[in-house]
């Protein structure tokens, strides 16, 4: 295990010590204590590592994430593992806005809450929300599975394409384009094995499924409404 | 850019500290706003009968002393004078209306930056650590405090224009974001007897909860009606006499963050300022949910 004090070492010297590691490195775990909400922390990793962040993080953390594991303990900034291509990024506590924004791949953990916009504009990420997601959550998500164990703030979901959000707990409105769908025994099997992959304890059979209408794909006047 | 920080003590026994920790936060907002930055702090009232006013004359050698007399001598009162750069702070044994009146009358070139019994404002351009030095904000005790880092897009760097927005006894707003409505809001206001200092949209912000509250509002109520009135992009910090509050547009593009513990309660554009508050590390950390007011009190803690 390697330790890096952010209070001693600068950001830089330490993403550049990351990003020069070689494939064949023994330098697999990395403690990093002192973040100071510092932005970009471990982001744009591409090795098989696991990096742990003791304390709170700013902006970016983990963000453009490969292949790496990125345990934050701690409260995240905006952006937590945004463009995840794949890896895992948990985070033990509550993250701000556009967690996971954009992610092709990987998975995403938040134990706590997940503030406005999470998983904005998702391409194939499997997020997974121990607790609640704020307004505009999945908004033009178009691939990839939102799980959110507590709430949904307002317009979930608007305008998204095929990613597809299960929610436990109450959803305080759906964004256009957005419904709710059959939760069938597939569906409850894929929700399970997302999970227990995140290492959350919820019940599958307590969760709604949500996904696209599919009207807004192509501009068909008699849907303008729906925009 | 801009960056904004408040921190309200819960815990009396922080109340010496206050500056000290508070310091920090506002230079821990440096890069999203370089040029200049101001503070509004609640520090050492006055007793009781008299009043605190902050006063600015861009001239550093204004003679204050003089004004001071001067003002002593009219209204037949003890007037202390403590003078800071650009800056002087007046303990008046009256009111913060009769020296207020007395000053438009006598001197109209200093501009009265904050007034109160309480509250002390300071704006001054430079980044925050000289503006930090210059005014001994870390040697300041007091219950709680707001501020506000700009990074100058659209206008001069001028300490007019800049935040804390004073528009009552004790109550100052910081503001990250713009309001697209501030005209029609500034005309509804002067129709009802508000006079503008500048043509800002956050002064107008901070005139409106003002009126707010002169109506009877409460704090809370206030910021509510806020969220139906102010539109456009928003974070406020308002800081009054004995309370704190904290609101985002429905929207919430403009960043915030809260921290809490038994001790204190604090806010800022970026966790990094707040990376150094004792005890942050236990301290529930969340960002504030768009459109719901957040406020404290003073009340029962002193």
């Amino acid at each position: 295990m390697i330790t890096v004090d952010l209070a001693e070492t600068g950001l830089r010297d330490l993403n550049g010590r990351l990003h020069a590691l070689s494939a064949e490195t023994n330098e697999r775990a990395w403690k990093l204590v002192n973040p100071l909400g510092q932005h970009a922390i471990a982001a744009g990793l591409t090795l098989p590592i696991e990096v742990e962040i003791d304390g709170h993080v700013g902006y970016y953390c983990a963000g453009m994430n490969k292949q790496a594991t990125v345990t934050v303990n701690g409260h995240c900034g905006w952006g937590v593992g945004e463009n995840i291509m794949s890896g895992l990024v948990r985070v033990r506590g509550n993250a701000s806005e556009s967690a996971a924004a954009s992610g092709h791949g990987g998975m995403v953990v938040i134990e706590g809450d997940a503030s406005s916009r999470c998983g904005i504009s998702m391409k194939g990420v499997d997020i997974v929300v121990g607790g609640s997601v704020g307004h505009m959550s999945a908004f033009m998500a178009q691939a990839g599975n939102l799980v959110v164990c507590g709430d949904a703030g307002p317009d979930l979901g608007d305008s998204i394409y095929e990613a597809v959000i299960y929610v436990a707990g109450a959803v305080s409105g759906l964004g256009a384009d957005c419904v709710e769908k059959d939760m069938t025994p597939e569906h409850v099997e894929r929700l399970r094995a997302l999970l227990a992959k995140a290492e959350i304890d919820a019940d599958p059979a307590r969760f709604r499924r949500f996904g696209s209408a599919r009207r807004l794909y192509n501009f068909n006047v008699d849907h303008a409404d729906a925009y | 850019m801009c960056g904004i920080v408040g921190l309200f003590l819960k815990n009396p026994a922080l109340r010496p500290k206050l500056g000290g920790h508070f310091a920090t936060m506002l230079i821990g907002m440096s890069e999203r706003g370089p040029d200049s930055a101001g503070i509004a702090v609640y520090h050492d009232p006055a007793g009781p009968g008299a009043s605190k006013l902050t006063l600015f004359h861009a001239d550093g050698g204004y003679p204050w002393r003089e004004v001071g007399g001067q003002l002593s001598e009219a209204l037949d009162a003890e007037v202390d004078v403590i003078h800071k750069a650009n800056h002087a702070v007046l303990r008046v044994e009256a009111s913060a209306e009769i020296t207020r009146a007395w000053l438009a009358a006598h001197h109209p070139e200093v501009r009265v930056m904050g007034y109160g019994t309480t509250m002390e404002v300071y704006k001054d351009m430079g980044p925050p650590a000289e503006v930090a030095a210059k005014y001994g904000l870390a040697e300041m005790a007091g219950s709680h405090a707001v501020g506000h880092t700009r990074m100058a897009t659209e206008s001069a760097v001028t300490t007019e224009h800049s935040h804390p927005f004073t528009a009552a006894a004790d109550m100052c707003l910081v503001h990250n974001g713009s309001l697209s409505n501030h005209n029609r809001l500034r005309d509804w206001l002067g129709r009802r007897g508000l006079e503008f200092e500048t043509d800002n949209d956050s002064e107008v912000a901070a005139r409106y909860f003002a009126y707010r509250m002169s109506e009877g509002a409460s704090l809370d109520e206030a910021m509510e009606a806020g969220l139906k009135d102010l539109d456009g992009f928003y974070t406020f910090t308002m800081g009054t006499n004995d309370g704190f509050a904290v609101l985002r547009d429905p929207i919430a593009c403009k960043p915030a963050v809260l921290a809490e513990t038994d001790d204190w309660v604090a806010m800022a554009s970026e966790f990094r300022s707040l990376a150094h508050l004792p005890g942050v590390a236990e301290a529930t950390i969340w960002e504030p949910a768009p459109g719901v007011v957040y406020t404290w009190s003073l009340e029962g803690t002193a």
